[in-house]
């Protein structure tokens, strides 16, 4: 009785078996497309949203305010750019690696209309001109140029890529670009430099519109340090 | 900062705090193994000129620090 009831319950299962395996991969695969279409509603309700990159670069904002100088937030706010003083006196931004040196401009060798060569002059002290300087766009190379004279030395392209998510567009918002170029030039500008790729001016930037925004940033000094004698 | 999103807090704690210190040098790791960098915005004690410190190890976080903000490490573009 009991070896034809276990004969049974064998027979039972080896007819069900089919079936349930049929179930539980039909129920995994909904579980999976079910999964898949919350994916991409996620996804396509983050496409939706117009404020989000409105919101993300609201927050960057505020961040690269809270953490540069007042004075270069004003820049940036008014202007749309940050300006660095170029802190390697001995070297130059151009005399960062031997091998970038052959491949940059012959005239940054030249003396300046003051006689100064950028790259050559002495540490400089608080009231000097700095040698060099840098102009930081958003998403745009960083522009290297000679107060003095606004003689532009070159570009670098400099990018802050997304390496979790490689193969997404994504970018950071224009404030938090500014701030990563700040942060690694106050940081350790010698590393910055010679991990960007170095041209010459114009190959990305409009020497025009850097032209035009040297001499915006001339008249917006001129204006600020008005004000600030009146106060 | 996070690529499309923007700022993101990773973390938060008194680094005083044992537990704390440990999630905060845990995470500071996590994400110097993603490739980031860490900056600390300072401020220069004399000058009040602010800058930032490039930071490649938690013992290197000035004491004192109120946040330290990771980024994509640059690369050439």
């Amino acid at each position: 009785m009991l070896l034809e009831l276990l004969v049974l319950a064998l027979l039972a299962a080896a007819l069900t078996a089919p079936i349930a395996a049929r179930a539980i991969a039909v129920r995994r695969r909904r579980l999976g497309q079910a999964r898949a279409r919350a994916r991409r509603r996620a996804e396509r309700r983050e496409l939706r949203d117009p404020g989000r990159e409105r919101r993300a670069e609201q927050r960057a904002r505020e961040l690269l305010r809270s953490c540069v100088n007042d004075e270069e937030w004003s820049m940036y706010r008014d202007l749309g750019f940050i300006r660095v003083h170029g802190r390697l006196a001995a070297d130059g931004p151009g005399g960062l690696a031997p091998q970038r040196r052959r491949r940059r401009d012959p005239r940054f060798d030249r003396p300046d209309a003051g006689g100064n060569r950028p790259d050559a002059g002495p540490a400089r002290s608080d009231e000097a001109p700095p040698p060099y300087a840098y102009l930081i766009y958003p998403h745009k190379p960083i522009v290297a140029y000679v107060p003095a004279t606004g003689r532009l030395l070159s570009e670098y392209c400099v990018d802050f890529p997304d390496l979790a998510g490689a193969i997404s567009d994504t970018r950071l918002p224009d404030s938090d670009d500014v701030l990563a170029k700040w942060m690694a030039l106050t940081g350790d500008e010698r590393r910055l430099i010679a991990d960007a790729n170095m041209h010459l001016p114009g190959r990305q930037v409009d020497p025009g519109r850097v032209r035009r925004d040297l001499w915006r940033l001339a008249e917006w000094d001129r204006l600020r340090r008005g004000s600030t004698a009146n106060r | 900062m996070k690529p499309g999103h923007g700022e993101v807090l990773l973390a938060e704690g008194d680094p005083r705090v044992r537990e704390d210190e440990e999630r905060l040098i845990e995470e500071f790791r996590r994400q110097l193994d993603e490739g980031m960098w860490a900056a600390v915005p300072t401020t220069e004690p004399g000058s009040g000129r602010r800058e930032a410190l490039l930071v490649k190890g938690y013992r290197e976080i000035p004491v004192g620090a109120d946040r330290v903000i990771f980024f994509p490490r640059a690369a050439g573009g």
